[in-house]
């Protein structure tokens, strides 16, 4: 018997109990509901669930401690056989199903959001694990102090991480410093200017943004943005020939990044209170002014928010950068060379024929990690920042 | 109660729409300066939206029309030659609830002055913002903490910092819709005696719920009903002998 067989089996037993603990329960009381102690749904949503959850956990926990693929199933059976059976039993006109249900349903949203965060730590823990390996190889002071990038798959390989750092900071710099101010003008004058029928169309418009796959954008970049710089920037001064560039990705990144920043922060300025603005109307200030002294302050912590998840949605971005800005790994202050981000050279590191026990391969998870520790740390700061500000207006 | 006779304030044929709602219905009136003049009337009979209309600040509601005139001073208020922005310097507002600004106390109150230009140094500043706070009967209480977060107040103290706010811009006419209305008794007498005090320098018009606050602080009274001022006059005279049945069911209790 396979695991997926017995999941089915689980399920089937479990509908099982849902359709026969409420009829035995009125088969009790010889048809009259309203001698039930609860709702003859109750019975049977109190059933379904006690087969299901303690199923499901005994099959969580058995394949986490690793007991064996062919005796499992047989455990997961029994042990739904057995709850089936006594859901059933347990079916009288005075068990008050109502209250099982509820502590029942209640399991089943703990277990929901357990879910989401055992898988973050599952996350990390492949991650460090496999950060732990790449450093038994590797000096961490060649890793983290290094500034040359140069992997050889015959061995003998530099890997700083400091050129891939550079080019995801200042590639992200060059986003945010196009797409913040952008996308912040945009949500004051939608929120304050625009009116209704305009704000209807304009804010759905800029939104289709956020919806376009990052590869489109990387296309965007390679064939349209890429070869405009070159041509009419940075030939005419000299700077480089190469159509993939910190630029490219930079202004293409800012754009994919003007919804995030703009739409959160719209949100955020509406829910000002009008009172706020009306006091500074009160007192003989204009538009502006309320807005640049009153609402924008008011609305910062949010706005910061925004910004920064703006900030580690361009950290992690790989798409565009692989197509706008090349993979050359470089340290260099020119905005049109091409350089290459932390995110690329994970996946080159891990395409093509691989063997996970040599450095160049494990640096990944090493760089991979260091990724995590950085956008983990802005969402810290972020949230830092919002919950130290919350309550400055009511 | 003795008042003044010099006008500030004249309403002729005012009329305010809400797009098809007739809000106010032929309204006019004249407004003492250096008095308290008390509008009063159920909810919805539109007290408050005429006293939007004394410093324009229906202009930013849209489907608001007012037509008819407003004098202050003599000078129309809805001339097209008047900027509604330099109008509300000059004709403070209170709101119902205390709506200081997220900023400190200091910051709050100089806020009128510093978008006005009204002092050339920080030490001018200084005086108007301590001034206003004193004129608001709140210095003492807030002297040691300028830079404390003005929603930290109590809602009898924000109450009083926004009046602070207003008065900082020295305004010639003080609105005031239902200043008390969401503060404790004690704060509501406060408030009262901070505004008996301040008619002494502007024009103050306030609207309000409580017929009691109205015969107290008040020298003028009028009494608006289904968007119709049915009387204007004493205060005294309204409370002990209205000439209007409306008024008397209404100050009785009857309606309302």
């Amino acid at each position: 018997m396979s695991l997926s067989m017995s999941v089915l089996i689980v399920i089937a037993l479990s509908i099982v109990g849902y359709v026969l603990a409420p009829r035995r329960a009125l088969r009790l009381v010889g048809g009259d509901r309203r001698k039930l102690a609860s709702l003859p749904k109750q019975y049977g949503l109190s059933a379904g669930l006690s087969v299901f959850l303690p199923a499901m956990l005994i099959a969580l926990l058995g394949g986490i401690g690793g007991v064996a693929g062919s005796v499992l199933p047989v455990i997961i059976v029994a042990v739904a056989i057995g709850a089936c059976c006594l859901a059933i039993l347990k079916s009288r006109p005075d068990f008050i199903a109502r209250n099982s249900a509820e502590t029942l349903i209640k399991a089943v949203l703990i277990a929901a959001s357990g879910v989401a965060i055992l898988t973050t730590i599952g996350i990390v823990m492949s991650l460090v694990f496999e950060t732990a390996n790449f450093f038994r190889d590797y000096s961490w002071t060649d890793f983290f102090f290094s500034t040359t990038w140069s992997p050889n798959f015959r061995g003998d390989s530099a890997l700083g991480i400091l050129p891939l750092l550079w080019g995801t900071l200042y590639i992200s710099f060059i986003a945010l410093a196009f797409a913040v101010p952008i996308g912040l003008f945009a949500a004051i004058y939608l929120s304050e200017y625009a009116s209704p029928r305009m704000r209807s169309v304009a804010k759905p418009a800029i939104e289709i943004l956020a919806g376009i796959p990052t590869i489109v954008y990387g296309l965007f970049a390679l064939i349209t943005v890429g070869p405009f710089l070159r041509d009419y920037f940075a030939a005419p001064l000299g700077l480089e020939q190469s159509a993939s560039s910190v630029m490219t990705a930079g202004l293409v990144m800012g754009v994919m990044l003007i919804p995030f920043v703009s739409s959160l922060s719209d949100d955020i300025i509406n829910a000002v209170p009008q009172a706020m603005r009306d006091g500074s109307f009160g007192l003989g200030a204009t538009k502006s002014e309320t807005i640049r002294q009153v609402v924008i302050p008011a609305a910062l912590p949010g706005i910061v928010g925004a910004v920064l998840l703006a900030a580690s949605r361009a950290i992690g971005e790989t798409m565009i950068v692989v197509l706008g800005a090349g993979a050359a790994a470089s340290m260099s202050l020119n905005p049109f060379e091409a350089m290459t981000t932390v995110t690329v050279k994970i996946v080159s590191q891990l395409t093509g024929d691989t063997d996970f026990a040599s450095p160049e391969t494990l640096v990944a998870f090493a760089l991979a990690l260091t990724l995590f520790v950085i956008t983990l740390g802005l969402n810290v700061v972020a949230l830092f920042i919002v919950r130290k500000y919350r309550e400055q207006y009511e | 109660m003795s008042t003044e006779d010099t006008i500030k304030i004249s309403a002729k044929n005012v009329q305010v729409h809400y797009d098809d709602t007739h809000a106010i219905k032929d309204v006019n009136v004249e407004i003492a300066d250096k008095a308290v003049t008390a509008f009063i009337g159920p909810s919805g009979c539109g007290k408050s939206t005429f006293l939007r209309c004394i410093n324009r600040m229906n202009d930013t509601i849209d489907i608001c029309r007012v037509t008819g005139e407003i004098l202050i001073d003599g000078e129309d208020i809805y001339d097209k030659r008047v900027d509604p922005v330099q109008l509300r310097a000059k004709v403070g507002m209170v709101f119902q609830k205390p709506n200081p600004f997220p900023k400190s106390i200091y910051d709050n109150v100089a806020y009128g002055p510093r978008i006005h230009g009204l002092a050339n140094s920080k030490s001018e500043l200084d005086d108007i913002v301590e001034n206003a706070l004193r004129r608001s009967a709140i210095w003492d209480e807030v002297k040691d903490r300028l830079q404390a977060p003005g929603t930290g107040l109590s809602g009898g103290q924000q109450q009083r910092l926004c009046i602070a706010r207003a008065v900082a811009t020295e305004p010639q006419v003080l609105l005031m819709d239902e200043p008390c209305s969401s503060l404790d008794p004690i704060a509501t007498v406060q408030v009262e005696e901070l505004i008996d005090d301040l008619r002494k320098s502007y024009c103050v018009v306030i609207v309000t719920h409580s017929m009691h606050q109205a015969a107290r602080v008040s020298q003028k009274t009028a009494f608006f009903h289904l968007g119709n001022l049915v009387e204007f006059g004493d205060t005294d005279k309204i409370f002990t002998n209205p000439e209007d049945p409306r008024t008397e069911s209404y100050i009785s209790g009857r309606i309302g």
